[in-house]
């Protein structure tokens, strides 16, 4: 690059720069009138911006804007309306008892809704899209319930959740007869025989005998001596086909021997009481019970 | 303009330029970063935000290491969808100890600023040994080896320290107990448990999270430190409506 003297360019009749490039020069053009108007038009818009919004930081706090803007009243405002919106269905949820939300068409389609979309979104990711679970996630959809299947049960269990930390959740444990040591290994695969035997399935013989004093013992106090649990304990019923942890005799003796507590979360605190109860008329009205 | 024969002087001098371009950077950084040192609204006065108890802070560290905040966020906007979905909107206040913070950009998961307490532990470790075995959609890639990994307990107290250097408020007895307060925490029968709340709060629940009582690994960290998220604040003490706090 060299220095040279601006000069008119002969052709364009328009300033040079004054620069040349390997005997390139470049035309002065001003810059477009429409782009020179829309940034000064931009800066005036930054100055009328700093008026209306908060903006300008100070020594204790900061300026605050003539329209007082607030992206925190906003979303209280949004979810006051979203209350107005959802109107007088809602508004009835909350006085109705479950039984009344029940057997109310117009109002229990609302809470099934509700429910639907509050189900997706949090009790999906354990219990599945439709509820149907997996191992160690209960099946809703069915008419065995650990902890009961009535319309409060269900309403009990969502809002204290079970062995959640709440002070009034459902609360009970399954030993770990096994790591433990409360029963060795012999014991647990005889009390595996046993409990295969109560579910009506072929078993060895003499191991469900030596086995039937230990269930007497150990087992009998939470799932009963006809092994056919206690809802108010969440012990499970032995002697049905469903089984939370596997129905199979490794399954089986791997839950005797570590005693696995499944745990559901407290959604009382999560959820304000319309949004429980509808999801609990939703839970109910998609079980088989 | 005599103003712009100067201009050419910076064009043709590099140094000048980059010494140009970082005073009208950072112009903009001393006009938008440090009024929020000084000012006093910007972290809202709300109880029960405390340091990470040791266990958290080694599990938010395998957060970090494993580049979670990139696909995870932890900041719930101010807006009506968001809300709705993860629970009330973050609190500057949330994250006053959080160094750096982890709000994250990019939500290819869902936020995990109110996860804590969400699911079961057990929920966790199926989730991050398999994510695909409950929720079949999802596109999480798994972390198992977590759950084989013990987790380094020499350097925590050197962790802390860190922490305090950068403004943490760890006390020197809370340092001189990082290791006992970490091992309580993963363990149910813990007899060092009461003083570990006594230093973080009555909150803080000691068990195991990961399934395997015999030993300490990073997915027990790791899970310590999603369940605590969102869960420091009660929020139905928050006053939304305080002048103070609107924003």
């Amino acid at each position: 690059m060299s220095e040279s003297q601006r000069e008119k360019d002969a052709v364009s009749g328009v300033d040079t720069t004054g620069h040349e490039w390997d005997g390139i020069r470049e035309l002065d053009n001003p810059l477009p009138r429409w782009w020179l108007w829309v940034f000064w038009a931009t800066v005036l818009f930054s100055v009328g911006y700093w008026v209306a919004m908060p903006a300008w930081p100070g020594v204790k706090s900061y300026t605050q804007g003539m329209l007082g803007q607030s992206d925190r009243r906003a979303v209280a405002t949004a979810l006051a309306d979203l209350k107005t919106q959802r109107g007088a269905s809602a508004a009835r949820l909350t006085n109705a008892s479950l039984e009344q939300i029940e057997s109310d068409p117009a109002l229990q389609a609302y809470a099934l809704s509700v429910g639907q979309s509050v189900f997706g979104d949090n009790c999906a990711t354990c219990h599945g899209p439709g509820g149907a679970g997996a191992k160690g996630y209960p099946n809703l959809r069915d008419d065995v319930w650990l902890w009961g299947g009535s319309l409060q049960d269900i309403q009990t269990t969502l809002k204290h959740g079970i062995r959640s930390g709440d002070p009034d959740a459902r609360m009970s444990q399954m030993p770990a007869f096994g790591r433990d040591g409360m029963l060795d290994a012999r014991q647990v695969s005889d009390l595996t025989e046993f409990v295969v035997a109560l579910s009506g399935r072929q078993a060895d013989r003499a191991a469900v005998g030596r086995a039937a004093q230990t269930f007497v013992d150990q087992c009998s106090s939470c799932h009963g001596v006809d092994g056919k649990g206690q809802q108010a304990l969440g012990a499970p019923n032995l002697t049905d086909g469903d089984w939370l942890y596997g129905s199979d005799r490794a399954a089986i003796s791997a839950q005797i021997h570590y005693g696995r507590n499944g745990v559901m979360p407290a959604w009382g605190q999560r959820f304000d009481e319309e949004t429980i109860k509808a999801l609990a008329v939703y839970i109910h009205a998609n079980s088989g019970q | 303009m005599s103003l712009w024969k100067h201009h050419g002087k910076l064009e043709r001098h590099s140094l000048l330029l980059i010494i140009g371009i970082v005073v009208v950077v950072s112009i903009g950084g001393l006009v938008e970063i440090a009024p929020l040192f000084w000012l006093q609204s910007t972290i809202e006065k709300v109880d029960g935000v405390r340091p990470y108890t040791p266990l958290e802070l080694a599990g938010r560290d395998i957060y970090i290491r494993e580049g979670c905040y990139t696909c995870h966020s932890q900041m719930i906007r101010p807006l009506r969808d968001e809300v709705e979905r993860y629970g009330h909107y973050s609190l500057a206040a949330e994250s006053m100890y959080d160094h750096p913070f982890q709000w994250g950009s990019k939500r290819t998961g869902p936020d995990l600023a109110r996860v804590g307490g969400k699911y079961s532990d057990t929920w966790h470790r199926d989730h991050l040994v398999d994510p695909r075995s409950v929720v079949p959609e999802s596109v999480m890639p798994p972390y198992a080896f977590l759950a084989s990994k013990d987790l380094p307990v020499s350097d925590i107290r050197a962790k802390m320290q860190a922490m305090t250097a950068l403004g943490v408020p760890y006390t020197q007895d809370a340092l001189d107990n990082a290791v006992t307060d970490l091992q309580a925490q993963a363990d149910p029968f813990s007899t060092d448990a009461v003083a570990l709340r006594k230093r973080y709060g009555a909150k803080v629940v000691n068990r195991d999270f990961d399934g395997d009582p015999d030993r300490i690994t990073e997915m027990d960290a790791l899970i310590a430190y999603l369940q605590m998220l969102g869960t420091m604040v009660d929020l139905r003490t928050y006053q939304a409506a305080e002048p103070a706090n609107q924003r």
